[in-house]
């Protein structure tokens, strides 16, 4: 029997005792990098002893459950770690023990080195309330987790507090959270009545004892509440804000699995708490899948700033995971739970893949703004050849996050594609053709995916440095590269043993719609299929090994007519010019430029062009230029909402009157009221 | 097992001999249709035989990405021509990959060479880099879109299947919804394969350029792996269309069938490249933002073909 709970609960005690290390030490004020080093060594004893718990659940069919009852009335403090859990319990160890082995290196070097113990205790709080998140199967437990886990976050967020910009993006988070948490109080509660408990274990299929309104107000208030952790468009606003300005290891926790935890909520809430839905349900996800992961890359596509462009691509990847819950909820309602199964499998894998490459990419940004002490990637260039190890890494994450094969990222969103293609056939109605358009639209997403990284990679890494910083940089300590080596290596396997990895996603599609569809799924020569071998298949090892063994054809061309060729290195041609300086070269804003104008409409650029010359305009001494694109959001959403809040506050303030004896008569008011809605009820 | 190995060495041979054949061919045709005498089918040949043997300068600004370009660009291109069938209905490896794999192994080489041009940082490479992203992607949904509508007929996105499907009805190109995506897809080969009125393969002015801009540092034989690769994607792209589209002559195994499937084949591949060559010289090339217009009505082809598969 593999000791399941044993694991999970010294991965707690271990995060528990690094929180306590961190406290004491940041208590007795002397600092010292031994005690930074020993915490973090905690933190990845935490993650690989969850990990093994994890494992086994997923690999070992180890399930666990148990209910500690707290003596305080609806609140136990249960744990249950079912498949679900522990499948997104398997992606939040993997992250958590790379950025434990980064964070050695990196934690000297960035704003967390003024108190670097009080960071550590903090860290550990997110990992620890993370774990408990995914874990936890009493309503009210889940939600003092979920709000630790919010707290923990926002305090790393704002680390650096001495930057308004983090301020202000803290802020912003923890606002969004708050109103999340108000939306999954009241949709938790509606369900919880009809259950008549607040474990998780009654919940199940608990939205159908709803009336059909109100399962409905349930589902919108659980799925929006959820959503604002996750970053679905319009709820996405703090992301942006928040991930960059936090400590680069914090940006991969949040992109990487603090988002994850909306769409654990999610699973849990569409697949666990309701059994079938309306098919306006699933339409719904997946509209918002689509318009979040169009609108992610496209938003993406106009940042020169490294992270902020990551966080950008965090909303369009949550977006395609949506497209795969929609779609699994439409087929549970269109009555075709082999489907359903499949486009599950799809989110879920894409939640796993989505979680590796963008910490990988997090830590490779991290790396760079260490390096360079910039975010702004028209400062930078050239860094492949100042940090090679770290530019291999981050190129192998963004071939991955552009769905290229053979990494994982191309496995799930063909999955994605497949699970879209077959809901063509699942139903008769007009209902159908949405589906093959979804499919245009993510194919549209992930090709300006590719773009965006693209400019990514090749504006950071390649040609010569735009700055004295970037011209100065130099590759980051191992322990940095050693964590984003293991997550590279893991988009490989993932990517390449997909076939392998399938079997994980029995036990959840079991439990959700009674079907285990990893043997349909998988065929000989790690070979992928859409259902059947005749339905569509890929192979990404067998395209992985081809593409090396065809290597050997221009390899021979070369050696058998270049013998002679003679390869010399010089100044680049440049259509004859000399002297390639780099304010020749492309910038990010320029690479980007055709995008914005054909999507003008959206955009809504403004650009402005200053000029100071002497003589002639034709001879300018000094050009200033200005652009910038509409944030349609904010103005056309959060601003009326802005306003519309104060109107409400200012109205509102009248209420105040500074008098106790007014203050006694509401209390009084109130209590009437209440009084007589309880007897009429 | 020997038969699968001689069949996939066959169509190894056929993609990379017949694709420059289909180039010459097309600028033969248009020096034509220009009252020019041309250079002769052959000359791809001769280039590529020419910069396989000329010394390469590499640029000293240029990392490790600009030579491994060429040949990612040449390995997934090759691989992806593997994926489709070419003369027999069942392509040595469609097993390994349906028409998303071709699709995103053409990607994949287009990703590197984006690289590639941003990685001499000439300014040129980087416009070519930027306008090839932008227009491929916004290619994307309409090429995806007229691909689901034939996959969505066939039940399947492997190529083979699709292809002994249409084999089975070989006037199934009538139906409304075919011949709809026919046209997106038409639209979308000008596009991917940088002719006129999209990108013009001949042109001498950097400014105009999309495709030629990204490689105006490549010389030597890594150019010619280059233009071989560009070579081949335009086979893989017009294979595409012709064998989905009017299977007529494929065989269904490997036999000596297949050599006479070879010569339909060819002949389908020259007219389509005829057409191409046609829409090229009656045509100037557009500015460069009106491209997305043209590829809009790509996509309502498509999504004008998808709907009247619901129709019919």
């Amino acid at each position: 029997m593999w000791p399941t709970r044993e694991l999970f609960t010294a991965g707690l005690l271990a995060y528990a005792l690094a929180m306590a290390g961190g406290l004491a030490g940041h208590a007795s004020k002397r600092t010292a990098s031994w005690i930074t080093s020993l915490l973090c060594l905690l933190s990845l004893a935490g993650a690989l002893l969850e990990f093994g718990a994890s494992a086994g659940v997923l690999f070992g069919g180890a399930e666990s459950q148990w209910v500690l009852s707290s003596g305080v009335p609806y609140l136990s403090y249960s744990v249950r770690l079912d498949p679900l859990a522990a499948f997104f319990g398997l992606a939040l160890s993997l992250l958590a023990a790379s950025v434990s082995i980064y964070s050695l290196g990196y934690i000297a070097h960035s704003a967390a080195r003024r108190s670097p113990e009080l960071f550590c205790f903090f860290l550990n709080l997110l990992l620890l309330s993370l774990t408990l998140v995914f874990t936890a199967s009493n309503v009210l437990f889940f939600l003092i987790v979920w709000e630790l886990m919010a707290v923990a976050a926002y305090f790393l967020v704002v680390f650096d507090h001495e930057s308004a910009e983090a301020r202000k993006g803290g802020l912003l988070y923890f606002l969004m959270s708050r109103g999340g948490t108000g939306m999954l109080l009241v949709g938790f509660l509606l369900l919880a009545t009809a259950a008549g408990s607040l474990e998780f274990s009654a919940l199940h299929d608990a939205g159908q004892q709803l009336s059909p309104a109100l399962g409905a107000t349930a589902f919108l208030l659980l799925f929006l509440g959820f959503g604002a952790k996750a970053g679905i468009i319009p709820l996405h606003i703090w992301l942006p804000a928040a991930h960059p300005v936090a400590p680069s290891n914090i940006s991969a926790l949040m992109s990487g699995i603090v988002i994850k935890a909306g769409i654990y909520g999610m699973a849990r809430v569409f697949f666990d708490f309701y059994g079938t839905l309306s098919v306006w349900a699933g339409m719904t996800v997946l509209v918002i899948g689509v318009v979040s992961a169009l609108l992610g890359v496209l938003y993406a596509l106009m940042e020169h700033d490294l992270k902020r462009l990551l966080a950008y691509h965090s909303i369009e990847n949550i977006g395609i995971i949506l497209m795969g819950f929609g779609s699994a909820l439409l087929f549970r309602s269109f009555g075709h739970p082999q489907l359903a199964a499949l486009a599950l499998i799809a989110g879920l894998f894409h939640t796993l893949n989505h979680a590796v490459f963008k910490c990988l990419l997090f830590l490779g940004a991290g790396g760079v703004l260490h390096a360079t002490g910039t975010r702004n990637m028209e400062e930078l260039g050239g860094l492949i050849r100042r940090m090679p190890s770290t530019a291999l890494y981050f190129l192998i994450g963004a071939i991955a996050i552009s769905g290229l094969p053979p990494l994982n990222g191309f496995v799930s969103e063909w999955f994605t594609y497949q699970a879209l293609l077959a809901g063509f056939g699942a139903t008769p109605t007009l209902t159908r053709l949405a589906f093959p358009v979804a499919g245009a639209l993510l194919a549209l997403t992930a090709a300006l995916a590719a773009a965006c990284f693209v400019k990514a990679f090749g504006i950071t890494f390649l040609a010569l440095p735009r700055s004295e910083a970037a011209e100065r940089a130099r590759e980051v300590p191992f322990s940095m590269r050693s964590a984003m080596a293991i997550l590279a290596v893991t988009c490989l396997v993932l990517g390449l043993g997909a076939a392998w990895f399938l079997p994980v996603f029995d036990p959840i599609t079991t439990r959700a719609f009674g079907i285990a569809a990893s043997k349909d799924l998988a065929a000989n020569g790690l070979i992928l299929t859409a259902g059947s071998l005749r339905s569509g298949s890929v192979s990404p090892a067998m395209i992985a090994a081809l593409l090396i063994g065809l290597g050997a054809v221009p390899l021979l061309l070369l050696v058998l007519w270049g013998r002679k060729s003679s390869r010399t290195t010089g100044p680049a041609w440049d259509c004859g010019l000399a002297g390639l300086t780099a304010q020749n070269e492309f910038t990010a804003t320029a690479f980007s430029k055709p995008l914005r104008m054909i999507f003008g409409a959206l955009f809504r650029p403004r650009r402005e062009i200053q000029a100071e010359y002497e003589v002639s305009p034709y001879y300018p001494k000094a050009i200033h230029f200005e652009s910038e694109i509409e944030p349609t959001f904010e103005t056309h959403f959060y601003r009326p909402l802005q306003h519309g809040i104060l109107w409400i506050a200012t109205r509102m303030r009248r209420l105040q009157q500074g008098s106790i004896h007014l203050y006694l008569l509401y209390v009084f008011v109130t209590l009437i009221l209440l009084l007589l809605f309880g007897v009429r009820g | 097992m020997t038969e699968r190995i001689l069949a996939l060495l066959a169509q190894i041979a056929i993609v990379l001999f017949l694709s420059p054949l289909i180039t010459g061919f097309s600028r033969t045709l248009k020096a034509r249709l220009q009252m020019r005498r041309g250079a002769g089918i052959l000359q791809p040949y001769r280039d590529i035989h020419k910069l396989l043997r000329k010394g390469m300068v590499i640029p000293e600004t240029a990392s490790w990405i600009f030579s491994a370009t060429p040949y990612v660009l040449f390995v997934t291109t090759l691989l992806a021509g593997l994926l489709i069938p070419t003369v027999s209905a069942q392509a040595p490896l469609s097993l390994y990959g349906g028409v998303l794999a071709v699709v995103y192994l053409l990607a994949l080489g287009r990703f590197f060479l984006a690289l590639g041009g941003l990685d001499t940082g000439s300014s040129f490479g980087g416009l070519g880099s930027s306008r090839e992203m932008t227009i491929s992607a916004i290619a994307e949904p309409a090429l995806m879109l007229a691909i689901f509508t034939v996959a969505l007929s066939a039940g399947s996105t492997n190529l083979s299947v699709v292809a002994q499907a249409s084999l089975g009805q070989s006037w199934r190109f009538l139906a409304p919804q075919q011949m709809l995506a026919f046209a997106a897809l038409f639209i979308v080969l000008i596009a991917e394969t940088g002719r006129i009125p999209v990108d013009n393969p001949a042109t001498h002015l950097e400014l105009t350029m999309i495709h030629e801009a990204m490689i105006l540092e490549y010389s030597g034989p890594y150019l010619a792996l280059i233009e071989w690769s560009a070579a081949m994607k335009q086979l893989v792209l017009m294979t595409l269309l012709v064998n989905v589209f009017f299977p007529f002559g494929l065989s269904i195994g490997w036999s000596f069938a297949t050599l006479l499937g070879l010569g339909l084949f060819s002949l389908k591949l020259l007219l389509l490249a005829a057409a191409v060559v046609l829409v090229e010289t009656t045509n100037a090339k557009m500015r460069l933002f009106r491209v997305p217009e043209l590829l809009a009505v790509a996509f309502v082809l498509s999504a004008t073909a998808l709907i009247s598969t619901f129709l019919f």
